[in-house]
């Protein structure tokens, strides 16, 4: 094959009907709020963890939705529950409590 | 006086007796169990405690002023103390006579329960003496004491708000039985001594009633049945007692050494929690202090409602309870019996599971790597820990470094490029082994840097470094304590301005460490202070506390909107407030300015 210097990364298409959803419905029952996250990044951009080690909570919020959380549930063990993205979320969400009701709900291996 | 039965033994006493002994093998059980189920370190403490001269007698006073006095709740609102200690201490004082009338009398009956009790069935009167009539004097006297308790009492059921209290506790079908049965004693008392006064004696209640009886309304052959009634009232009050709230009366008594032995609560319902959940009287106090009251769909959030159901075990509304509170501690600091409701709730967060635990090895290979040399200072000097809240308000730091540079004092900052966190946030959600090993982690940075004063600007930090952590010759200041001290020692002058500003207490640091003087004498060198409607230990918290797990964005905003308008009572220009999390969340609400303590200070440099 003819090198162009570059690739295609495999297909990251998501299907839905495959996704076992069960743990991210039971987490949405005692965090209504997961949905309202807009993803703008603040809590990451705030998070004193995120200073040493990888600790992105928009990204675990958002892989959770995706059926992904393998990928990014193990991030949740650097956080250090400071509240910090908690003050500065401009949606109102209690990432302090949702993020101990992640560690509640989900496993990590 | 003589003795009216030979057996000194009546049918009617039963009742009475079968409770006291049920409730007396109840508590000694009780009591048992709560002991066994301490560590065998709080128990060793404990029992070396009780036989140190000094802490003996520390507990009896106690055990008088809070059990029988009830000083802490005069101090606070007198009428309701009045209520207490009429009923406590009457009741005291008539068993007290009642047991020296029948050492005097009848010395023979002493071993038996219910002698004292129905002292003046048993006995007659065949001429008065002095002696004697002092004491008929002292127990109608004592018994009209607690007649007035009682009808005070009744009074409050219907109208709390006369004595200070604007909202009540919901009483349980148990507790209601007990409490109309309380009410039943000593009425019937004095209609069953007022039967007898003809034969017995009395004083100036009982004789009257006697006359009223003898002369116009019933045959005093009834007496009987009005004797039984008062052994029933007092069997049935004596019998529910353990399923009560009135449990703390026994209970408060055990209390009392335990927390002068100075006994943490470690467990959510064994041993020290046990003897803090009994002790609880339900009596409501708390209701009308927890800031979340002001929406009454949070009511139910209040200690005494998780006092109620730790007792029950009932698990899931222990939960919602223990995490929706602020752990703002002013439920705590104003209970008459001293409940740590705080520490029961820490108790219960840390019992939670997860599946998924923290670990911070991570921090093991490169914190504060990045100033680390400038880390070092030289002997004597400051250390500054701005903590994660102050990178928010960056301004507090600002002008912490102003003040320290203004004073000349060698300093270092510790988390300039970012730090680790205290540690009490991660505490406060229950994580006591994770939270050990960021203090740990801290421990170390600070140890290492060779300061010996750590100043730190944030209450909730400054909490934690003063209970949690063991800094070996490193004196813990917070900012507030450490320039008031600047300003005296004058390395730091000020100018004074006409501000009228009022001052915040932040839960952490008035509440948690005492501190509410030295924020309030520096600030009244740069202005003039105006007191809010409720400081101090009665501070109400800002409603952006992380003590809080579950409480909503909404419900916060309620507290704060609650806190500002307490604050406002004498129109100030400015809130101060020494907390970045207090800061940030009345900047979010208030309609004047919020400032920070350093802030204001760092302005007012002359």
């Amino acid at each position: 094959m003819t090198d162009f210097g570059f690739s295609i990364d495999s297909s990251k298409a998501i299907t839905i009907e495959d996704q076992d959803n069960h743990l991210l419905e039971m987490l949405h029952e005692i965090e209504p709020d997961i949905y309202i996250c807009m993803a703008c990044g603040s809590c990451t951009a705030s998070c004193p963890a995120g200073v040493f080690v990888e600790m992105n909570l928009r990204k675990v919020l958002l892989s959770l939705q995706r059926g992904m959380e393998k990928e990014t549930l193990k991030q949740l063990k650097s956080c250090m529950l400071c509240g910090k993205c908690n003050i500065v979320c401009p949606r109102g969400i209690n990432t302090r409590n949702l993020i101990l009701s992640i560690c509640k709900t989900y496993n990590v291996q | 006086m003589k003795e009216r039965f030979l057996s000194g033994y009546d049918n009617f006493v039963l009742p009475f007796l079968f409770g006291m002994i049920f409730i007396l093998v109840y508590c000694i059980i009780g009591m048992t169990r709560i002991i066994i189920q301490l560590p065998p370190r709080d128990r060793k403490k404990f029992a070396i405690s009780l036989f140190k001269p000094k802490n003996a007698l520390k507990n009896i006073i106690d055990i008088f002023a809070d059990c029988l006095l009830h000083l802490k709740i005069w101090k606070r609102k007198p009428l309701l103390g009045y209520m207490h200690s009429s009923i406590a201490f009457g009741w005291f004082m008539l068993i007290i006579i009642g047991h020296i009338e029948t050492w005097f009398y009848a010395p023979h009956r002493t071993g038996l329960l219910y002698y004292p009790v129905f002292f003046r069935y048993f006995m007659e009167v065949e001429s008065y003496s002095l002696r004697g009539s002092f004491f008929f004097f002292l127990m109608d006297f004592f018994l009209l004491i607690v007649l007035s308790g009682i009808s005070l009492a009744i009074f409050k059921r219907f109208r709390s708000n006369v004595l200070g209290m604007r909202r009540t506790t919901k009483l349980t079908l148990f507790d209601h039985i007990a409490l109309y049965s309380l009410w039943a004693i000593f009425p019937l008392r004095l209609i069953s001594e007022g039967f007898t006064a003809g034969i017995s004696g009395g004083s100036f209640l009982t004789i009257p009633i006697n006359w009223i009886f003898a002369n116009f309304m019933s045959k005093p052959e009834n007496f009987e049945y009005s004797w039984w009634g008062y052994s029933l009232a007092l069997g049935v009050f004596l019998t529910f007692l353990p399923f009560t709230r009135y449990m703390h009366i026994p209970a408060e008594i055990l209390l009392i050494p335990l927390k002068n032995a100075g006994i943490k609560v470690r467990r959510s319902r064994k041993g020290m929690a046990l003897a803090q959940l009994y002790s609880c009287s339900s009596c409501g106090l708390c209701i009308d202090a927890c800031p979340m009251g002001i929406q009454k769909k949070n009511l139910q959030y209040t200690t005494v409602y998780l006092t109620r159901f730790l007792k029950r075990r009932n698990k899931k509304k222990s939960r919602e309870i223990s995490n929706k509170c602020l752990m703002c501690g002013k439920c705590a600091e104003i209970c008459p019996v001293g409940v740590a409701a705080c520490d029961l709730r820490l108790a219960y967060r840390s019992e939670a599971k997860y599946n998924i635990s923290q670990n911070y090895t991570y921090l093991d290979n490169n914190p504060f790597s990045l100033q680390e040399k400038e880390n070092k200072v030289s002997d004597g000097k400051v250390i500054y820990y701005a903590g994660c809240m102050s990178s928010l308000t960056p301004i507090i730091s600002k002008s912490v470094i102003k003040l320290l540079d203004k004073a000349g004092v060698e300093y270092s900052q510790l988390d300039k490029e970012g730090g680790i966190c205290c540690g009490r946030p991660l505490m406060l959600t229950g994580k006591l082994n994770e939270a050990k090993e960021i203090i740990e982690k801290n421990t170390k940075v600070i140890s290492e840097s060779g300061a010996s004063i750590l100043l730190v600007s944030c209450p909730i930090c400054y909490r934690i470094f003063k209970e949690n952590y063991y800094l070996k010759g490193i004196k813990v200041l917070h900012y507030t304590e450490y320039f008031e001290k600047l300003a005296k020692e004058e390395k730091i002058t000020f100018k004074m301005g006409d501000g009228k500003y009022v001052y915040h207490d932040p839960c952490d640091l008035g509440r948690g460490c005492k501190i509410y003087e030295a924020p309030r004498s520096a600030l009244s060198r740069i202005c003039t202070l105006v007191p809010a409607e409720k400081e101090k230990k009665e501070s109400i918290c800002c409603g952006g506390s992380l003590g809080s797990l579950t409480l909503s964005y909404d419900d916060r905003s309620h507290i704060t909107q609650h806190s500002i308008n307490n604050l406002m009572i004498n129109s100030p220009e400015k809130i101060i407030t020494a907390c970045p999390l207090c800061l940030k969340t009345f900047a979010r609400y208030s309609s004047i300015d919020v400032k920070d303590f350093a802030e204001v200070l760092s302005d007012n440099i002359s």
